[in-house]
């Protein structure tokens, strides 16, 4: 009896150990700085005073702001599922070659860097880009960067779905008499309706926290509140206005998450889902070989388009193409930048590393207490960790800046900027190992312990080796998005700390030639890396799903 | 208590020279494996309710039960992986309450295996080996040999993703045996199989456990292979244990209607005995006992035979009323036999196995005959 008990209050005490680390550090890198960003709105002098928010929605630049924030946003949605709802179609319906390839490359636009995306749209869309047009500065270029980056979203949760939605309902309907739009208003669309609810608020949630694509783009004409928080910060130093737009964000990005639980819960219908192997099949008249094709083309050339007419940009010299831009980079940056731009690439592999590290250790810990029980303790572990994602990247930098100066100042240290990174990290480290974790059936653990092993020996032997490749690809996708990571260290970095997507932006804001063409080389450098740890992950992956 | 009686009786049937008490032979060691009034709840409900059991050293138990009586948790407790709320698992006279799962010496074979999916073959084999500190010369050396056991050679490289059913369940079992453990114990270990694949392997895997002469647990559902692997059998019902003998005298004496009905007999009357006979509500029919008071009946299909209607079957001059006649609901050929299904004039069905050639087809009338000494009389009427 005694010996139970004792096992039963010794379990809870060991995970709680694991968590000290993780809670700490979400306790002061994250919790910490959003409680001094609502002093600094909601009290900057002690007692309550709402006058900074109260200016948000007072003063017309910035309630032009918030405006803009959300009627762009809700645009850039409808714009992405309009046009991105024929491709969903045409990748779950319908096999055609290279099918698997072309759907692994369409999430590259999605994982790249926003100052690549804001470079490459600065290209195609500027005076001497292909189109012919400049729509630099103008809503245009915002939109179609947003749609840019945000379809393959719809693409793989949309048709997701739709590959496993029974093509008998849809026949069942046509018999029945309705025709084919009726037919996708009547019974397709409200069956997709889960994965449209959820990837449209994804892609509302994307393009309401916008910062690198409208600041590339947008210039100064239009600002989203990340933007407006990051010049009330740089330019104004009104710290207390800057808090009080990450309040106002706040509460919006935690209003849409809210309204889409409630909208889940009441809309999640149970139907039979069939293989999506069992729903594709080739296209079979012209007809459909003509849509299939037109898709295709216009996915490849929509999405491929920009990357490469960057490459060639990159490549592009007076006298024609050479690799001149390149070299420039080793030289220093001149004016702009204190830092050339290749001690810019070592600092952001440097910083990276640092990043990958840091959120893989404390992503771990976490996902180990979480996924070790169905308790409080993991439940509320389980929010915590999430928070970071909910909450705008600008937001965590301001966090820093307000908050880090007490009790020690840590503002000027280097180690902030991994330290941030991670926090957007971590949620991803969590999210992708405790599945995995979760996954170890309990019978492997026992069959290893009644087979001799320790407790810690039953961790090396079994827990280990079956989250290895899970933790690889946590720890490659923290690289990448530490490589790419723009909206908090615009804020933090120093000139001595600048980053590659830091020394773009600072590149493309520069008039001349040679900067601009410096600033596609290098944001062709990070597409690059980052598709290359991309690609990597990817790899790992399939291994796994073969293995298992 | 009545099934510590009957241990101690098969232990004499059993082991001539050891005609005491169980609980004296334990005194003296050996390695005897004790289960004393265990008690496991689990959430709300008990899983064990004063489980009592003990195997002797070299002895098979197979422990027999209905999916949720409590095997597989019997198998947890006494491998350390679940603490009981009371009683006690004692080894050679030791209780084991302190002894962590790793520290057991004993084997455990899961009903789905439980194969690592990051080590091939050898290396799982390999781990308790390694567990045990042996050296790597003689963990290859006991690999190939417990792989030899169960007739894979040569499979050593291969990943265990990769094998058939029934090559996991060989894993699995030379896995559990490689270690040599004090005790093994199996947990359905044909369960996962088919049909086909598990009457291939059960007689393998019987001659396999008898050749290693290993003491254990075999849990199953199926009493078939209870019969065919125990050197003694414990029949299990809501956590306790309701027959321990051995497999011959459980199968010729079931302890009561529903040790009876789960080992497939399903022919069980409640009937009044009395001077030889016992009176059914659809006739009389002679017994070999002179008991006197109601009674429950089990008859076995062997014992029952079917006579044309216009014989006296009984040639006991009874009257017309006690005459048991029956008509045919089924009839299955199974080779030399039928398998027949009557139905009887109060209308409850009984089944009966006649040798004959020609079979009853549905619809004949009989006049059922039985087999005094097949049939079973006992005092309980569940």
């Amino acid at each position: 009896m005694d010996r139970n008990r004792n096992r039963l209050t010794r379990l809870p005490v060991r995970r709680l150990a694991l968590a000290v680390a993780p809670a700490l550090f979400l306790g002061f890198f994250f919790v910490y700085p959003l409680v001094r960003i609502l002093q600094a709105s909601l009290a900057p002098s002690g007692c309550l005073d709402l006058a900074a928010v109260a200016e948000v929605f007072t003063r017309g630049s910035l309630r032009q702001v918030v405006w803009f924030t959300l009627w762009q946003a809700t645009v850039s949605t409808i714009l992405t599922v309009v046009v991105a709802l024929p491709a969903a179609w045409v990748f779950a319906r319908f096999k055609f070659p290279g099918r698997d390839l072309l759907r692994a490359g369409l999430t590259i636009p999605f994982v790249l860097p926003t100052v690549v995306v804001g470079a490459a749209f600065l290209a195609l869309l500027g005076p001497s880009g292909p189109l012919g047009v400049d729509l630099r500065r103008t809503i245009w270029a915002i939109l179609i960067a947003h749609v840019f980056y945000n379809y393959a979203v719809i693409v793989r949760t949309v048709g997701g779905l739709w590959a496993h939605l029974d093509p008998r309902l849809e026949e069942a309907s046509r018999t029945l008499g309705a025709g084919r739009v009726r037919t996708f208003c009547e019974v397709t669309l409200p069956l997709l309706s889960p994965a449209l609810a959820a990837a449209s608020s994804m892609v509302f949630l994307f393009t309401a926290t916008s910062f690198g694509v409208v600041l590339i783009l947008g210039g100064l004409s239009y600002a989203t509140i990340e933007v407006e928080i990051w010049r009330q910060t740089t330019s104004f130093l009104n710290l207390a206005v800057a808090g009080a737009l990450a309040v106002v964000q706040l509460v919006l990005v935690g209003g849409i998450l809210w309204l889409y639980s409630r909208y889940q819960e009441r809309v999640t219908v149970q139907q039979p889902l069939r293989a999506a192997a069992d729903t594709a099949r080739r296209p079979q008249t012209w007809r459909e070989r003509a849509i299939v094709g037109g898709v295709i083309v216009f996915t490849g050339v929509f999405l491929g388009g920009p990357l490469l007419l960057l490459v060639e940009r990159s490549l592009r010299t007076v006298g024609g193409y050479g690799f001149d831009h390149y070299r420039t980079l080793l030289q220093g940056g001149g004016g702009a930048l204190v830092l050339s731009p290749y001690e810019a690439l070592q600092n952001s592999l440097l910083y990276s590393l640092a990043a990958t590290v840091i959120s893989l250790v404390i992503g771990l810990l976490a996902a180990g207490v979480i996924a070790r029980g169905r308790d409080l303790l993991s439940r509320g572990f389980d929010v915590l960790l999430m928070l970071p994602l909910g909450t705008s990247a600008v937001t965590i930098g301001l966090g820093f800046l307000i908050a880090l100066d007490r009790p020690i100042d840590i503002r000027t240290s280097p180690i902030l900027i991994p330290l941030a990174h991670s926090l957007v990290a971590i949620p991803f480290v969590v999210r992708s190992s405790v599945p995995v974790l979760r996954a170890v059936r309990e019978q492997l653990r026992e069959a290893a312990r009644v087979l001799g092993a320790s407790p810690l020996r039953v961790w090396r032997e079994v827990d280990l080796p079956l989250v290895t490749r899970s933790v690889m690809v946590a720890g490659g996708f923290a690289f990448a998005i530490s490589l790419g990571e723009f909206g908090a260290t615009a804020l933090i970095a120093r000139p001595d700390t600048t980053t590659v997507p830091v020394a773009i932006y600072r590149l493309l804001s520069q008039p001349g030639r040679g900067s601009f063409g410096q600033a596609m080389a290098l944001a062709t450098i990070l597409m690059i890396v980052t598709a290359l740890s991309i690609v990597l992950i990817e790899r790992v992956r399939v291994g796994e799903a073969g293995e298992f | 208590m009545w099934e510590r009686q009957a241990s101690s009786d098969d232990a004499g049937l059993e082991r001539k020279s050891r005609t005491v008490s169980g609980s004296a032979i334990n005194g003296q060691g050996g390695d005897v494996l004790e289960i004393e009034d265990l008690v496991v709840v689990l959430g709300e409900l008990q899983v064990l309710n004063g489980l009592n059991l003990e195997v002797d050293d070299g002895q098979m138990v197979a422990v027999l039960g209905p999916s949720g009586s409590g095997k597989s948790t019997l198998l947890r407790v006494v491998a350390g992986l679940l603490a009981p709320r009371s009683g006690r698992v004692l080894w050679d006279g030791r209780d084991l309450a302190g002894v962590p799962t790793h520290r057991r010496g004993f084997g455990l074979m899961f009903q789905d295996f439980a194969l690592f999916p990051h080590k091939n073959v050898a290396a799982n084999v390999a781990f308790g080996l390694r567990m045990a500190g042996e050296e790597p010369a003689a963990v290859k050396q006991k690999v190939d040999e417990a792989l030899g056991w169960v007739g894979l050679d040569g499979y050593q490289e291969r990943p265990v993703t990769a094998l058939s059913g029934g090559e996991q369940q060989r894993v699995a079992l030379a896995r559990a045996l490689a270690p040599s453990p004090r005790l093994l114990m199996l947990d359905e270990p044909l369960g996962a199989l088919d049909r086909v694949l598990r009457d291939r392997l059960l007689p393998e895997l019987r001659d396999l456990l008898r050749a290693r002469g290993m003491t254990g647990l075999y849990v199953t559902h199926d009493h078939d292979e209870a019969f065919s692997v125990a050197d003694r059998l414990a029949l299990i019902r809501d956590g306790k244990v309701v027959q321990v003998g051995p497999p011959g005298e459980v199968w010729a004496r079931p302890a009561g209607a529903w040790a009876a009905r789960f080992m497939g007999i399903s022919n069980i009357f409640s009937a009044e005995v009395r001077g030889g006979f016992a009176r059914l509500p659809w006739g009389t029919v002679r017994v070999a006992s002179q008991e006197v008071g109601q009674r429950t009946l089990v008859m076995r299909p062997q014992g029952i035979d079917l006579l044309p209607p216009d014989v006296d079957a009984s040639g006991e001059g009874l009257s017309a009323d006690d005459r048991a006649l029956a008509r045919v609901v089924t009839s299955t050929f199974r080779g030399g036999r039928y398998a027949v299904t009557v139905v009887l004039t109060d209308g409850s069905e009984l089944e009966a196995e006649v040798e004959t050639n020609r079979g009853p087809t549905q619809g004949d009338l009989f006049e059922v005959q039985v087999d005094p000494e097949q049939v079973i009389i006992l005092n309980d009427y569940g």
